[in-house]
C-alpha cells in the first residue's frame, strides 16, 4: 500500500508512514518492541488514505493519473495479453518510442495492442519523449491498425499522453495530418476497436488512437481537450489556476461517462493503480475480455455503423429547426 | 487544441490580419498603409498595396465564392449551449451571447449549398470573429451535416477554415467533434465524392488535426498561419527560435503539406476548375 512518490495531498499518510519507519528503525528489534503501535499506525494510515481518496478533486485525480509509478501501456500489455511481439516503425521516417504496440493474444485470441508509452526513469522518459508522439508515432499506430484490419484481429489501444508533441519537426512532418488521418481511418476499421484511457488522455494526441467502439477509463484517469494548466494559462491567464480549470473542463471518468464519451469505468485500488497493479491487470483483463465478447457478437457492418453513430451523436446544441 | 484569442495572438507577428476600423478607412497591419475601405472590398478584402489577405467573415466568404453570391444556408438555427456550465473569467453563456451580438452570427460557421462556376457543392466557411473560429458542438454538427448532405446530393464538399482550434469551453465535447467530422469525411470518401479544404489565416489545433488536413486537395491562402500547436507553445517547448516563415502557407507547401497557394481573387475559379475535374463521374 505504500509508495516512494507521495503526492502533495497524500502528505498526512506519508507522515504516518514516516513515524512507522522511525519506530521500526529506533532499535534493532524496533518492529518487535513497537509492534502494537506500528499496527495501530498502519491502520490509521490506511484509514487516512481511504478518507482522502473518497473525496479527490479533479486536479488531484490529474496528479494520480500522472503518477510516476503508475502502470504504463507496456505494463498492461505484458500483464494482460500473452505472447506479445512488439512491432516497430512507420516505414516512412523512423520508429517513435512514444507509441508502442504489436501483436499478442487476449484469452487465446490474436489481437493488436498499442498505446502511448511513457518512460520510467530519466533516460527512458527522454527516449519516450514523455509519451508525446511525433507524426511517425501516429503513422506507426496506423500501420498496426491496418495490419489488424487486414488479418481480422481486434484492436486494443491504451491512451496515456500529455498530448501530441509540439515541435518544429512534428509540424514539418505533418502532425495534424497524421492525427486527422487516424481519426478518419479508425472510424471505418472493419474490426472491433476498444480504447482504454489508463492515465492522461491529452487532447488530439490521445483521440488519434481513441476512435473506438467502446471507451474504457480507469477510475483515476483523465481525458480532456486541453491540459488544465494550458487551459488556465489561456482562459484564466494564470497557469496556477489549473485546479479550477480541471474542475471546469470535466475531465474525470464519471463526467465522461455522463457525456457519452466513455462507456465503462474500471475501479482502481484506493491510492491508485500503482499501489496494487496486479489487481488492476486482473480487473482490466476481465473488462477487456467481456467487451470483446460483446463486440464480436455483432456483424462487422453493424459494428462500424454503431461506431459512426456513437461519435455522430456526441455534442450539445440547441436546434430550433429540429 | 488551443484556440487563440486576438490578444494571445497579439504579441508578435501573428496578428497581421486584424483590421483596424477607422470608419471609411482601414489600416493594413502588414504594410501599415491606410487604405480606402471600398478599395479593399473591391479587391476581395486584399490590401491593394501589399497583397495582404485580410480576414473575411463567413458570409462575405460565401458570397464571393458562390455563383452570383447566391447560396442556400442550412442549419442556421443551431445554437450553442453551455453543457458543462463553464465559467472562466467570464461565463461561457455570456461569451456566447456577446459573440452572437458582435459577430452577428449564431456560432463560428455558416454552411450552405449552391454552385461554384456551375458546379454544385456543399460549402462551409468559418467566422474567426466568433470566439476565434473555435470548434464546439455546433461547428462539428454543422460540418458533419454539410458532409452528409453532400453524400445525399452527390456533390463535393468545400470547407474554408479559419480557426484557433477546439473550443475549450465545451471541453471533451469539442474534442469529439474532430472524430465526428473526420468519420463523416470517411463516408464521403467511400461515396467517391471530392472534398477540397481551403486553409485561411489562421487554421490551428483541432481543426487542422481533423477535417482541415483531410482534403483530397488542400488549398491555402497566401501567408496563412497553419499548424497543430501554436507557435508560442512550440517556442516555449523547444526553447529555440522558430525557423523563418514557420507554419505559414509557403512553409507548408515546401514541406508537402498543402497542394497549392491561391490568391483570393483566383480562389473561385480555382475551386471551379478543381470541381469540374474531380466531379466528372458524378454529375
Ligand atoms: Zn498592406
Amino acid at each position: 500500500m505504500t509508495t516512494r512518490h507521495w503526492l502533495e495531498f497524500e502528505k498526512p499518510v506519508e507522515d504516518v508512514y514516516r513515524k512507522i519507519d522511525e519506530l521500526a528503525g529506533s532499535s534493532a528489534d524496533g518492529s518487535y518492541r513497537h509492534g502494537e503501535e506500528i499496527q495501530k499506525l498502519e491502520k490509521k494510515a490506511e484509514h487516512l488514505l481511504k478518507e482522502i481518496y473518497s473525496k479527490l478533486t479533479p486536479w488531484q485525480i490529474t496528479m494520480v493519473a500522472r503518477h510516476a509509478e503508475r502502470p504504463y501501456t507496456l505494463d498492461y500489455i505484458k500483464n494482460i495479453f500473452d505472447g506479445f511481439i512488439e512491432l516497430h516503425g512507420d516505414r516512412r521516417f523512423k520508429d517513435d518510442p512514444a507509441i508502442a504496440g504489436g501483436i499478442a493474444r487476449l484469452d487465446g485470441i490474436p489481437v493488436v495492442a498499442l498505446g502511448h508509452q511513457k518512460g520510467r526513469n530519466t533516460k527512458e522518459k527522454i527516449r519516450r519523449n514523455f509519451g508525446m508522439p511525433n507524426p511517425e508515432g501516429y503513422r506507426k499506430a496506423l500501420r498496426l491498425m491496418e495490419l489488424a484490419e487486414r488479418f481480422s484481429m481486434p484492436l486494443f489501444t491504451f491512451i496515456d499522453t500529455p498530448g501530441a508533441y509540439p515541435g518544429v519537426g512534428a509540424e514539418e512532418r505533418g502532425q495534424s495530418e497524421a492525427i486527422a488521418y487516424n481519426l478518419l481511418r479508425m472510424s471505418e476499421l472493419k474490426i472491433p476497436v476498444v480504447a482504454t484511457v489508463i492515465g492522461e488522455g491529452g487532447s488530439g494526441g490521445a483521440l488519434a488512437i481513441g476512435v473506438a467502439d467502446r471507451v474504457l477509463m480507469l477510475e483515476y484517469s483523465t481525458y480532456s481537450v486541453i491540459s488544465p494548466e494550458g487551459c488556465a494559462a489561456i482562459l484564466w491567464k494564470d497557469g496556477a489556476k489549473a485546479d479550477i480549470a480541471a474542475k471546469s473542463l470535466k475531465i474525470n471518468a464519471p463526467e465522461l461517462l455522463r457525456l457519452g464519451v466513455a462507456n465503462t469505468i474500471i475501479k482502481e485500488p484506493i491510492g491508485g493503480a500503482h499501489r496494487e497493479p496486479e489487481t488492476v491487470y486482473k480487473d482490466m483483463k476481465t473488462a477487456l475480455v467481456a467487451t470483446l465478447k460483446d463486440l464480436s457478437a455483432m456483424p462487422v457492418d453493424k459494428l462500424v455503423e454503431q461506431r459512426y453513430q456513437r461519435f455522430r451523436s456526441i455534442g450539445a446544441f440547441y436546434d430550433k429547426g429540429a | 487544441m488551443i484556440w487563440f484569442k486576438k490578444d494571445i495572438l497579439a504579441n508578435g507577428e501573428d496578428v497581421k490580419s486584424v483590421r483596424v476600423p477607422l470608419g471609411l478607412w482601414i489600416k493594413c497591419e502588414d504594410c501599415g498603409d491606410i487604405i480606402y475601405k471600398k478599395d479593399a472590398e473591391k479587391n476581395f478584402d486584399v490590401c491593394p498595396k501589399c497583397g495582404h489577405h485580410f480576414r473575411v467573415s463567413a458570409r462575405v466568404r460565401l458570397s464571393m465564392t458562390m455563383d452570383d453570391g447566391v447560396f442556400k444556408e442550412h442549419d442556421a438555427d443551431i445554437e450553442p449551449v453551455d453543457a458543462l456550465e463553464f465559467k472562466d473569467l467570464k461565463k461561457y453563456k455570456d461569451r456566447i451571447r456577446s459573440s452572437q451580438k458582435d459577430a452577428d452570427i449564431k456560432d463560428a460557421l455558416i454552411s450552405c449549398d449552391g454552385h461554384i462556376n456551375g458546379h454544385r457543392a456543399s460549402v462551409a466557411a468559418f467566422d474567426f470573429s466568433f470566439m476565434g473560429g473555435s470548434m464546439g458542438s455546433v461547428v462539428g454538427e454543422k460540418i458533419t451535416r454539410a458532409v452528409e448532405r453532400a453524400i445525399r446530393l452527390k456533390c463535393a464538399v468545400i470547407i474554408f477554415s479559419a480557426s484557433g482550434g477546439a473550443r475549450m469551453q465545451e471541453g471533451i465535447l469539442s474534442l469529439m467533434q474532430m472524430a465526428k467530422t473526420s468519420a463523416a469525411l470517411a463516408r464521403l470518401k467511400s461515396a467517391g465524392l471530392p472534398y477540397i479544404s481551403v486553409l485561411t489565416d489562421p487554421t490551428m489545433g483541432g481543426v487542422t488535426a481533423s477535417f482541415a488536413m483531410l482534403g483530397d486537395v488542400i488549398v491555402a491562402e497566401p501567408k496563412a498561419l497553419i499548424g497543430f500547436a501554436g507557435p508560442r507553445v512550440i517556442a516555449e517547448t523547444i526553447r529555440q527560435k522558430l525557423p523563418e516563415g514557420f507554419q505559414r502557407s509557403e512553409y507548408l507547401l515546401e514541406h508537402g503539406m498543402v497542394d497549392m497557394i491561391v490568391e483570393r481573387k483566383m480562389m473561385k475559379d480555382t475551386l471551379g476548375n478543381l470541381l469540374a475535374m474531380l466531379s466528372r463521374g458524378k454529375r
